[in-house]
């Protein structure tokens, strides 16, 4: 699988995305400075987790403003996969790739733990490899990951099965004491209409070997790597 | 309003220089004349205690600072030590105390970007954080707000870094009610081949100047820190500088690669007195002197004086000395991250220390003089006097409430609430998260090596004899490393003490300097940076005495590193290094402060050649897969170490109790130099020949398993409750509304 990462100033897990892409498909992802209007030929592009303008603004809003951006949008509209972890997910949301808008914590505090994500839609090509319903534990770090999106919208996701991942307890409950920001519905990862664009606030790459101490994360990976096989 | 620079130099403005008269004095001598004001500034900058260490350069110079692993030790930015395999561990610790106090938020963000940019500007990428914080009493009517801006700087700062912060300490007592401590640790990964410095070499080059722009924010800062505070505190809050972490993440990766194209000759980061102490401390190192066009300086505010901008402490700056042909190569890195990049100056051959401005000469001093004439103190101290040994202690007290109440209090409870607002998992490298006895963070690009970091102290041991205190504080951290399994390898000092001018506050200082001399030296855990904060006293009241030890140590396979928590169910519990009746000490316990309400005695002893042995064994039974469960003993004794074993692990214990010795002591005396391991018992025989080659206590004391903790004849505690209690004590409080007369 060949994957690209778009690096704004002010992205620090970055580092994370490359290690983990390069440990699990045996290949370095291309790196786009965000400058640049054109992506390389790639089957994935991600925009990595982290303060791209020091969150200045508002979370994702002047890096979504990029030129890389509409680039990225263009990848998108030709069926191609976006991926967009914690500052990425923020990044697709104020570009208008995805819906919905990530709202300060509901504690006002950035979380950094490892929580449990239940696998919603598992007929993507980022969520093949789970089972529907399957509990994963995955590590969030965020000040800005309270999911928020209108009665409509929310109708609108749930009705076309558009959302990837819920916060839930160990056991799969998902309730407010399971939600650890107070995502609408414990949203945690959410997709586009077409299904070839994910954001998510958690972060998968940061669980992929046993240092880690679990490899739930590359869940996420296999299913991107057999998708695009 | 146009700047003079050659006003009447009156005593009152001198005194607000932070300068005694005897010092400005000296400064008639050096220069034949009066200073300008821009001298006078430069002076006060530079010969203020947090930069010239007036107080207590006598005394660091005793810290044992060499060690066959040792790169570079105190003088440069930060302390650089061999981690094998052509790379080197770099790293410091720095207080922002006084800021910190006065607007928490910004006070602690700034403290955590300065370490930072002490790490980077030695060539190294950042890749572990820690702090060591203390409050006044959780009743304090500030301490609530403290706290919650305190983390949340700390967090705001290194989370937006990218750092994972992996460590620390926080501590309540009401004796830090008007001066907090906001210690922040840093540490870094280089090549050992690819170490910057900050002494300029070569006449005539240019002088760069990176980074942020240059405000008023912080002028003053340094002459601010090195005073007691009073009720004019408020009037101090525009000392304070503001941070912006997106800054010092471009800055980081712009030096990293401005590094690699060999274009930097010498580097040197803008931290307390800016522009003033980077210029002089690279210019004085090099044997040569600096000339700076202040009008080139990039600024972010109209019509700085160059008093102004000369003690500005404007964050996220760095100076260099570049190679003239890479100048444009740099500038194009600088670009790219869009960072200021300015030719501010040149060296030059004549020593001096020269400021233009608009034309003219402001300052023109004497470069090597300004930093090696600093004034020099060897302050009066009052002689050590040893505590009243500690009084009858009843012995008919609870165990099992006692253990609930040291978990559960303010001292003793869970710091996830705090750890939990700092980003401990970026970089994934992170082997250890914060709650065990040391953060470990694995070294990247090598398939088995580790580090690991604590920093410790016990300040209430210090208050009473800060001799054993200061060797307790260096004893404690080695331990903890030694306790993941790792091999203590060098450490940084940060020492919070109160008003170097009073004698008894001189006396701790200099004795808990010997204690920390002396423990390191035995210890071969040399000092290698560190940094002093005096002056933490309010309206006279000093805080307790803190010289808080952080440490750094070398796991060579990760693989078999031990954690705090027990394994699994039906191993035996072994006690390291213990005396026949297991604990004795009670003097200056958790126990006898939190539990019976009294604050007396001497504080444990500490044997260094016992500390070493123990320490050895037990490091050996880890690197030999023997365990992979322990702790040390340490605040609340074994029935604490025991109880937040069983509390890492959920898993619960058995644990015996020796005829004819009061359980008290037993459980929670706080002996030094113990360790409480958990392993397979079919590995007992190899530990009783072992500890008995090693000449070092071992005791089987009881066994894992079940769901609660059973301490000899008290009642069983469930481990779930012990949990619960100790989770909620910070959060419960931290939710409290704050009473009505906090808020009135």
């Amino acid at each position: 699988m060949k994957s690209a990462i778009i690096q704004f100033p002010g992205l620090n897990r970055d580092r994370d995305m490359i290690a983990a892409l390069t440990k699990i498909t045996g290949q370095a992802p291309e790196l786009v400075w965000h400058r640049e209007s054109a992506l390389p030929e790639v089957d994935l592009v991600v925009i990595p987790g982290g303060f791209s303008y020091g969150d200045y603004l508002r979370a994702g809003a002047i890096a979504a403003r990029a030129p890389s951006i509409k680039a990225v949008k263009k990848h998108a509209e030709a069926g191609k996969l976006v991926l967009g972890v914690c500052n990425g997910f923020q990044i697709l949301t104020e570009s208008g790739l995805l819906p919905g808008a990530l709202m300060r914590n509901r504690d006002l505090k950035f979380l950094c733990k490892t929580v449990h994500l239940k696998a919603e839609n598992t007929d993507t090509p980022f969520t093949r490899a789970y089972a529907r319903g399957q509990v994963v534990a995955c590590p969030i770090a965020h000040h800005d990951g309270n999911y928020f999106i209108d009665e409509v919208g929310l109708k609108r996701l749930e009705d076309k099965d558009r959302v990837a991942f819920r916060y839930c307890g160990a056991d799969g409950a998902v309730n407010d004491d399971t939600n650890p920001n107070g995502s609408v519905n414990n949203i945690a990862g959410i997709l586009n209409e077409k299904g070839n664009v994910l954001g998510m606030m958690p972060h998968p790459e940061n669980l992929i070997e046993p240092a880690h101490g679990g490899q739930d994360g590359r869940i996420l990976f296999q299913s991107l790597l057999e998708a695009v096989a | 309003m146009t700047f003079r620079n050659d006003i009447d130099i009156t005593k009152d403005l001198i005194a607000d220089h932070g300068l005694k008269p005897d010092e400005y004095q000296k400064i008639l001598e050096l220069i034949g004349r009066e200073p300008s004001l821009t001298e006078l500034g430069i002076f006060s900058a530079m010969w203020n205690e947090h930069c010239s260490y007036k107080s207590s350069k006598k005394w660091l110079r005793t810290l044992p600072t060499e060690g066959e692993r040792v790169i570079q030790g105190p003088g440069e930015n930060a302390g650089v030590v061999d981690i094998g395999d052509g790379q080197a561990v770099v790293f410091k610790m720095e207080s922002h105390n006084h800021p910190s106090y006065i607007e928490p938020y910004q006070g602690a963000a700034t403290g955590v970007g300065g370490i930072l940019r002490d790490v980077f500007t030695m060539g190294a990428r950042p890749i572990a954080a820690m702090n060591a914080l203390r409050f006044g009493a959780p009743e304090h009517e500030k301490t609530r707000h403290l706290v919650s801006g305190v983390v949340a700087g700390v967090g705001g700062y290194g989370n937006s870094f990218g750092v994972p912060t992996v460590g620390g300490e926080v501590e309540f007592d009401a004796r830090y009610n008007g001066n907090i401590l906001v210690n922040a640790f840093a540490a870094g990964l280089a090549d050992t081949d690819k170490i910057f410095y900050s002494k300029a070499e070569g006449v005539g080059l240019p002088v760069v100047y990176l980074g942020a722009k240059t405000g008023r924010d912080g002028v003053g800062g340094a002459t601010m820190a090195s005073a007691e505070f009073g009720d004019d505190i408020d009037e101090k809050r525009p000392t304070v500088q503001v941070g912006d972490p997106f800054t010092e993440k471009r800055l980081l990766e712009a030096c990293l690669e401005l590094m690699a194209t060999g274009a930097v000759i010498a580097i040197q980061d803008m931290g307390a007195a800016g522009l003033t102490c980077s210029a002089v401390e690279m210019g004085a190192k090099g044997d040569l002197g600096i000339e700076l066009d202040l009008d080139q300086v990039p600024v972010r505010e109209e019509n700085m004086t160059p008093y102004e901008m000369m003690l500005s402490e404007s964050q996220e700056r760095m100076l260099m000395v570049l190679r003239p042909e890479k100048e444009a190569e740099a500038r194009a890195v600088f670009e790219k991250w869009e960072l200021d990049f300015a030719t501010v100056g040149k060296t030059t051959d004549d020593l001096r220390f020269r400021v233009l401005w608009q034309g003219t000469e402001v300052a023109n001093l004497p470069i090597k003089e300004l930093g090696d004439e600093a004034p020099e103190y060897d302050r009066p101290r009052t002689e050590f006097k040893k505590p009243r040994p500690l009084g009858k202690v009843p012995s008919d007290f609870d165990v099992a409430n006692a253990v609930f109440t040291l978990v559960s209090n303010a001292n003793g409870a869970s710091r996830r609430w705090v750890w939990e607002q700092y980003d401990h998992l970026i970089q994934s490298n992170t082997l250890q998260i914060p709650g065990g006895d040391a953060g470990v963070v694995r070294v990247e690009g090598h398939d088995t090596k580790a580090l690991a970091f604590s920093v410790d102290v016990t300040p209430r041991y210090c208050e009473a004899d800060a001799r054993e205190g200061g060797k307790q504080a260096v004893a404690e951290c080695w331990r903890n490393l030694t306790a993941v399994g790792a091999v203590p390898l060098a450490s940084t000092d940060n020492l919070n003490f109160g008003n170097p001018e009073k004698p008894e506050i001189m006396g701790q200082f200099a004795e808990a300097i010997m204690g920390i001399g002396e423990a390191c030296r035995e210890l071969d855990f040399p000092i290698v940076s560190g940094n002093v904060s005096l002056y933490n006293e309010t309206n006279g009241i000093g805080i307790l005495p803190t010289p808080a030890i952080g440490g750094v140590g070398l796991i060579a396979d990760w693989s078999k590193m031990a954690r705090i928590g027990f394994e699994e169910e039906g191993q035996a519990i072994v006690l390291i290094g213990a005396p026949s009746q297991w604990g004795s000490h009670l003097g200056q316990s958790s126990w006898l402060r939190d539990v019976v309400g009294r604050i007396e005695g001497s504080p444990p002893p500490v044997d260094l050649e016992h500390e070493r042995k123990a320490g050895e064994f037990v490091r050996n039974l880890i690197e030999q897969g023997i365990t992979r469960s322990v702790h040390d003993c340490s605040d609340g004794g074994l029935a604490v170490a025991l109880a937040e074993m069983a509390i890492a692990s959920g898993i619960g214990a058995q644990v015996n109790q020796l005829n004819d010795v009061s359980p008290i002591e037993t459980f929670f005396g706080e002996d030094q130099g113990r360790y409480v391991v958990a392993l397979d018992p079919r590995n007992l025989d190899v530990v009783w020949e072992k500890a008995a080659r090693r000449e070092v206590s071992a005791f089987w004391i009881g066994n894992t398993g079940g769901d609660s903790l059973i301490l000899g004849e008290a009642r069983a505690i469930s481990v779930e409750a012990l949990i619960q209690a100790h989770e909620s004590w910070f959060p419960d409080y931290m939710d409290d509304e704050p009473s009505a007369a906090a808020t009135a």
